[in-house]
């Protein structure tokens, strides 16, 4: 038992702080209100290895580990929620690659995405199949050397900005024969759609993507026909623990608002910081992330140690999500009208997590896994 | 980030599980519906060390750290809540202050039959007109030669009626309010001192709660607890760890009511199957189940913290408000899932719920701990 981060984790955590403080929070703002991919932001992201942290230097990675990475794409979040959701599957996307790829693949790409060239996007949710990830559509049929794939997805996260794209087609007859398949940016029969808009993280990028007698040779399968399933689900467990991370990282940063400000502001002849009904909102919101985050290092540990974790990602990120829209909600409370207009942050704060609980898994979802787990 | 347990603290919990499942569990009914205070699994419990699990051994403890106390304390009370908060008063109320504050005089003659289990502590703060308002106390010591003279009336004292020790607070000078509070280890049996009625409670019947009156108790000065006006900071402080063992009591009575739901879930079949494969039972189950895990993260880490030295007391508040809130919603859950089965003697189901209660109001209130919380947060 030791609840101490290492001095290697510390470094990261006090120079990733560090950035997004100067760099990216005085940003958050405008790239909200101008819906603005922050390409800035994943330049420096890149400049600072924190976009392949999860595979080692001989593929371009840093290696820092599951613990680092979930203390980088906190404080990343807490500056800016859409530069941390891009962080974040851009990561996961190097990761499902160094994981399950051939070496030409890794080479191929991993470098790319490490240095920044594009971000890594993961396209697994189509119109039909959102919870229910197993009723995919999309069909890539062998002819030859090549597969030609047909179909659409939808919501996908970094999706006009990508240059490698794993994308999850069904190569057989039974819903649970998908594969998956690295495809680059541009190539014929491959377009990207409109970039949905949407009430919060507005500066990340999410779009539709369209398939049409789109051909790739069989060398861009990633792993073997019919692993879909299996990467797809053991990339979730490792995003669950990454946007448990973002979650606590905007909480924590409303929170922060919220306190200031409570110190602050006067009513009734004195700081609003002296009445327990405000004081109640931030020690339960303070005890819940602490809780959270708990929970999100624990699950980043058993991954760093690589033994099972997949119950307790999805309990950190049911437990982080949902406690981190509640502190939102508190924070926007304590500021009053304050925190229902743009010149304060906790507005874009609590648009921003709204989505936590319903991506990479809903909070039904995670239920389902946990419960499973339990009832075994 | 370390989160595996030491040798040691596995062996503890190995330990105290098997005791709680095979000598304590059995009993945890009848001693609730007897109100029967269990001698004989507290002198079972001393013979194991559980009496001062983190009290140094030279002073009749068992040695190890607090992280190990926290998980005795789970282990028992997911059997029996009121053998659990016996076990708590005696460990954090009663030696933890002693070892602590004492002089090694007090410390020899006190706390190593405290903490060797042959003796039994009790801590009294409380008072009929002093609960969240500890600050405010009416019992009185006044100094008279190498002794002090004690009056007034505490209540609410868990361990009162069993206790062969006190550890009392009491005003010594009432200009200075809180800073005039001063604490004295007493001996139960010292002239003066009479218990006053048996409390008859919801739950945690088999532990025993009663006032203690005292008249003219004379107290001799060498067992005072630090100075004069140390009586509050020695409250504060005892209570930062006491904490700790409550939660920990939370966390097993949240456990105990979490395990008979899951259990009872999967054998009671309606419309042709187990209620365990409707996901209104599964969401409560993955909801409490993600909670006690949040909930025994946050108490392990103020135990270890406590064992490092570090300053604790915001992260104690956290995790006492916290797992007596999830053991609260973990019993009414229980219940539910239950049903009407939840709701009768046979199952333990309604004794977790009249247990689970008293963790959000005893060693500080839910509203206590959001104010030691928040204090801490908006200092500066």
């Amino acid at each position: 038992m030791d609840f101490r981060l290492t001095g290697e984790q510390l470094q990261v955590e006090e120079m990733v702080r560090g950035l997004a403080r100067k760099e990216f929070a005085p940003r958050a703002a405008q790239i909200d209100e101008e819906s603005r991919y922050p390409a800035e932001n994943h330049r420096r992201l890149a400049e600072l290895g924190l976009l392949g942290m999860l595979y080692p230097a001989d593929f371009g990675g840093s290696e820092a580990g599951p613990v680092s990475y979930a203390v980088a794409l906190r404080e990343v979040a807490g500056g800016c929620a859409s530069t941390g959701v891009g962080m974040a599957v851009t990561n996961m996307t190097g990761e499902a690659i160094f994981r399950f790829g051939n070496d030409e693949q890794r080479m191929r790409y991993l470098p790319m995405l490490s240095e920044g060239r594009g971000a890594g996007a993961f396209a697994l949710t189509e119109p039909g199949a959102g919870s229910d990830a197993g009723g995919l559509s999309t069909f890539a049929r062998a002819d030859g050397d090549h597969f030609v794939l047909d179909g659409s997805k939808v919501f996908i996260t970094n999706g006009a900005h990508a240059c490698v794209t794993i994308v999850m087609a069904l190569t057989g007859k039974s819903p649970r024969e998908i594969s998956a398949f690295l495809l680059d940016s541009g190539i014929p029969g491959f377009s990207v759609g409109k970039s949905e808009r949407k009430m919060g993280l507005k500066g990340s990028d999410t779009v539709s993507l369209s398939f049409e007698e789109c051909r790739v040779h069989k060398s861009a399968m990633l792993g073997s026909p019919g692993d879909g399933l299996k990467i797809a689900l053991s990339s979730l467990d490792g995003g669950r623990i990454g946007i448990a991370s973002q979650a606590i990282g905007i909480a924590r940063s409303a929170l922060g608002a919220a306190t200031e400000y409570a110190k602050d502001r006067r009513q009734f002849g004195r700081s609003i910081a002296e009445f327990e009904a405000i004081q109640w909102k931030i020690a339960d919101a303070a005890t819940e992330l602490d809780a959270a985050q708990l929970l999100a290092f624990r699950a980043a540990s058993l991954k760093e140690k690589g033994v099972p974790y997949s119950k307790e990602a999805s309990m950190a990120k049911l437990f982080a999500t949902e406690a981190g829209n509640r502190a939102c909600h508190a924070a926007v409370q304590v500021l009053g009208g304050y925190g229902y207009i743009r010149e304060y942050p906790v507005e874009r704060h609590l648009r921003d997590i709204r989505v936590s609980t319903i991506y990479e898994g809903t909070s039904e979802i995670q239920r389902l896994v946990i419960s499973r787990a339990l009832c075994r | 980030m370390v989160f595996d347990l030491t040798e040691e603290q596995r062996m503890i919990q190995e330990t105290a599980r098997e005791f709680a499942l095979k000598e304590v569990l059995p009993k945890a009914a009848e001693l609730d519906e007897d109100s029967r205070f269990p001698q004989e699994l507290i002198r079972q419990m001393a013979d194991l060390g559980f009496m001062g699990i983190a009290v140094p051994e030279e002073y009749g403890g068992a040695g190890m750290d607090n992280v190990c106390y926290a998980i005795a304390m789970e282990e028992i009370s997911r059997a029996c809540a009121s053998t659990g908060v016996i076990m708590s008063v005696n460990n954090s109320l009663a030696c933890d202050p002693i070892l602590k504050f004492g002089s090694e005089e007090i410390k020899r003659e006190y706390l190593v039959p405290m903490a060797s289990g042959k003796k039994l502590g009790c801590f009294g703060l409380t008072e009929p007109g002093a609960g969240s308002d500890a600050g405010s106390q009416k019992t009185t010591a006044v100094r008279d030669g190498d002794f002090y003279v004690v009056n007034g009336t505490k209540n609410f004292i868990t361990n009162a009626p069993q206790a062969d020790t006190c550890v009392l607070f009491t005003m010594t000078d009432k200009s200075k309010s809180h800073k005039g509070i001063t604490t004295f280890v007493v001996d139960m049996k010292w002239k003066g001192i009479a218990l006053g009625k048996h409390e008859k409670k919801m739950g945690i019947k088999a532990s025993a709660t009663s006032s203690i009156v005292f008249e003219d108790v004379r107290v001799p000065a060498k067992n005072r607890l630090g100075n004069e006006g140390d009586g509050f900071r020695i409250a504060m402080n005892t209570l930062d760890g006491g904490r700790i063992g409550i939660a920990s009591q939370a966390l097993g009575i949240a456990r105990a009511a979490f395990e008979d739901a899951l259990s009872y879930s999967k054998d009671r079949k309606q419309f042709g199957q187990p209620i365990c494969d409707f996901q209104a039972i599964q969401w409560m189950l993955a909801d409490i189940a993600t909670e006690i895990d949040a909930a025994r993260l946050l108490t392990w880490r103020a135990a270890w913290m406590k064992d490092r030295k570090m300053r604790h007391s915001k992260e104690s508040s956290m995790a006492k408000l916290y797992a007596s809130e999830v053991a609260m919603r973990a019993a009414v859950k229980g219940v539910q899932i239950h049903g009407g089965y939840g709701y009768i003697k046979e199952y333990p189901a309604e004794r977790h719920f009249r247990d689970a209660k008293i963790t959000e109001i005893y060693e500080g209130t839910s509203e206590i701990q959001r104010l030691i919380i928040a204090s801490a947060l908006l200092k500066g």
